[in-house]
């Protein structure tokens, strides 16, 4: 395959969202056929740039996606397969874009705050910023606030997100704010909080940076910070 | 073929019960018997074995049916018809057997309810940007009407079959003309199956003559009946009329099907409790089955049962009462206990304008006569007030929840080959990363099987319903219209006498 063959086909699969020759993706003759993951390792066998890759292929194929989204022709679904097949590619990119300091859009500590075991849309979250170029650093349900800081700390992470489903857990996310507030880590990091008892009104009373209602709205807001 | 839902039965109504209701129906016709007028409905139930009594002094002859006649006649009746349509992708096929229902409109309300949206602003606040509410004004119908309606009628997905729901009251209408006029308003604006009754028996050959030349011959109009009968033989209670019984008879010797419809109101003209109702109506119906295969072995014939509850407080029909729902569904039933399709009712609100109470009365019954079986669900479009009332906006919203019921009821989709499928993607699913299931959901969602959502839904916090519809029925009439092919009109309108000419030029 020359290089402009395989970079639009990895752009055609991320639009499809196929992460790997299993995925079905939308369009059925495409079963069976590689998926993102086999021809981004292909690509990178040919000693394509992998930045080359990232932008050319991958980008192009997020941004039709989000063209299809607007246009409703896509869904949440589509989004979340589209985010999916991006990670996988963004995680095989990952050694040779390091390897050239190549910067990542940002980092990311996620959890589900203390006693809250509820993930769906934070796992939602994490598909969709993965998708978006973030590096995520998940760290799953019932997360005590030490831990988030502990880590985001370790991982120099400039972002941290919190989900709570739960109008009783909710208020582990002020105290994790209060903590980093303690540990004199509060201006290191934007804290992003989410979840269905959550409002604005909320996040700016707890003190959090923002209020995201939906994990477009939490790309919105990374991206706007990152302009700032 | 149209879909249509096919449907498992729910059986309100146990063998045993069903069985008692024949008993009870059994005795009232040889027992009670049925009033008949007419010469020839009576000479024709004589000659097949019925009982006629006594000598008529305007009131009728009394004349018993015995069981064994019953039971010969509905043997004879099709247990199957088809009905045809203009595009013969329409066409629906009736099975007493294996029942699909078709939801259709209906019927002959007099008044057309106009609905104008207009802003509203809370006093004091008149820098705020208003609320805009729906008012209506309602008025007689007219032909125009009629041709706008079956043209919405066509656009509409969840509409299988066309009854007017509109009466045509122009001055220009006069009782000769009026058949004709109102068969052609509707075959030249819907390309579905149009049935309809008919007020004047000396038209009976124009209208069947019109249904042939859009069928294209004599021979395609047997074959594809793009038109069918309605014909409320019986008068409740218990009483054969000569005029109506003559429309069906019509209809029996040209093969064409024929609705014979019965609607008694329980608590005036029928027992309101639902045995008695049920007992009685099917009595009535059972005796017109019997009148049809003596006029034509073999006829085509639905049962058509329209049974309703009386208010209270006026007599009026109350088509939200639950018992409404109950006799209709047990109606289905017995229709079906002899092998015969089934024509009823369901969807129509007491209420005078869209709103909760229209979408609350309207959906149960759509809701659960369907969920009998009937082949034919008449009234299930913009009816209001009692059937007294046809809005367009609330066929749309019908044409809406129907479209879930419809959902609702679908078959279930679970056989041995898509167990394996299934166990894969769940397997697939719990070995990766976040374990979520809408990477399977996408193909589904473009099945064109999905719910998609509520399509009136408002993003604020107001019920902005009402104004998407009146601009979803704006949208629908502005579409063009499916008319006949030009030589077809001229054809019909040279043939058939008495169509409005402004009908064929506009």
């Amino acid at each position: 395959m020359t290089q402009e063959h395989i970079l639009n086909e990895i752009r055609k699969n991320v639009i499809q969202g196929r992460r790997n020759a299993e995925d079905e993706g939308l369009d059925d003759e495409l079963a069976g056929e590689p998926g993102v993951e086999e021809l981004v390792d292909q690509a990178l066998e040919q000693n394509i740039d992998p930045q080359e890759i990232l932008n050319q292929a991958i980008s192009k194929g997020m941004e039709e996606v989000g063209v299809k989204y607007e246009n409703g022709e896509y869904y949440i679904p589509d989004m979340l397969a589209a985010a999916e097949a991006v990670g996988a590619a963004t995680d095989r990119l990952a050694p040779y874009l390091e390897q050239d300091n190549q910067q990542k859009k940002g980092k990311i500590v996620i959890a589900t705050v203390e006693k809250d075991y509820h993930d769906i849309g934070k796992n939602i979250v994490c598909i969709m910023l993965k998708g978006a170029g973030l590096e995520v650093i998940d760290l799953g349900v019932d997360v005590p606030a030490d831990k988030i800081i502990e880590e985001a700390a370790n991982r120099e992470a400039n972002l941290i997100g919190l989900s709570a489903l739960l109008d009783t857990t909710m208020g582990y996310m002020e105290s994790t704010i209060k903590k980093l507030e303690d540990k004199g880590l509060r201006d290191n990091v934007k804290v992003l909080i989410g979840g269905a008892p959550t409002t604005p009104e909320f996040a700016e009373k707890i003190g959090a940076d923002a209020h995201c209602r939906d994990a477009f709205e939490a790309i919105r807001t990374i991206e706007e910070e990152e302009t700032r | 073929m149209r879909k249509g839902v096919p449907v498992k039965p729910y059986p309100r109504l146990n063998q045993q019960q069903i069985e008692l209701i024949h008993r009870a129906s059994m005795e009232i016709l040889n027992d009670t018997g049925i009033v008949v007028h007419g010469k020839e409905p009576l000479e024709l139930l004589s000659s097949a074995g019925a009982e006629v009594n006594g000598s008529d002094q305007g009131g009728g002859y009394k004349v018993k049916i015995p069981e064994t006649l019953v039971l010969d006649s509905v043997k004879k009746a099709p247990s199957e018809i088809k009905l045809g349509a203009r595009n013969p992708e329409n066409t629906l096929l009736l099975s007493a057997e294996n029942p699909r229902v078709y939801y259709g409109s209906g019927s002959e309300t007099n008044f057309f309810l106009e609905t104008a949206l207009k802003e509203f602003v809370p006093r004091g606040e008149d820098n705020s940007p208003g609320y805009i509410f729906p008012t209506y004004s309602s008025r007689r119908g007219c032909v125009e009407d009629l041709c706008r309606v079956a043209h919405l009628a066509n656009q509409l997905e969840n509409l299988d079959f066309f009854i007017r729901p509109i009466n045509i009251q122009d001055e220009d209408i006069t009782e000769e003309n009026k058949d004709v006029n109102k068969f052609f308003a509707a075959l030249d604006n819907i390309e579905k199956h149009v049935m309809a009754g008919i007020t004047d028996l000396n038209q009976f050959n124009n209208i069947v003559k019109m249904g042939q030349i859009i069928a294209g011959g004599k021979q395609e109009f047997k074959n594809n009946p793009v038109l069918s009968f309605i014909s409320c033989v019986t008068k409740s209670p218990l009483q054969i009329v000569e005029d109506a019984a003559l429309r069906m008879i019509a209809a029996n010797r040209h093969g064409i099907p024929v609705v014979i419809s019965s609607s008694p109101q329980g608590g005036s003209t029928a027992p309101i409790e639902e045995m008695g109702m049920v007992s009685m109506i099917n009595a009535e119906i059972l005796a017109g089955v019997v009148l049809s295969q003596a006029a034509e072995k073999g006829a085509p014939v639905i049962y058509g049962s329209v049974p309703v509850r009386a208010r209270m407080d006026n007599l009026h029909d109350m088509y939200g009462a639950p018992e409404f729902s109950q006799y209709n569904l047990a109606c289905v039933q017995m229709s079906h206990y002899y092998g015969l399709p089934n024509y009823s009712a369901g969807g129509v609100s007491d209420a005078r304008v869209p709103g909760i109470q229209a979408t609350v009365e309207k959906s149960l019954s759509h809701l659960f006569v369907a969920q009998g079986g009937t082949n034919l669900l008449h009234y299930a479009f913009g009816l209001l007030l009692e059937t007294q009332t046809f809005c367009p906006e609330q066929a749309i919203l019908d044409n809406a929840h129907i479209g879930i019921i419809k959902k609702i009821l679908e078959e279930p989709e679970i056989d041995k080959e898509l167990k394996e499928k299934v166990i894969s993607g769940i397997d697939k699913v719990m070995d990766s990363p976040y374990r979520i299931f809408s990477r399977s959901a996408r193909k589904y969602m473009r099945s064109g099987n999905m719910y998609m959502g509520y399509p009136f839904e408002g993003g604020e916090e107001k019920d902005n319903t009402m104004l998407r519809v009146k601009e979803e029925t704006e949208r629908l009439m502005e579409q063009p219209r499916s008319c006949l092919p030009e030589n077809i009109r001229n054809e019909v309108y040279n043939q058939v006498p008495g169509i409005l000419p402004r009908l064929v030029k506009e």
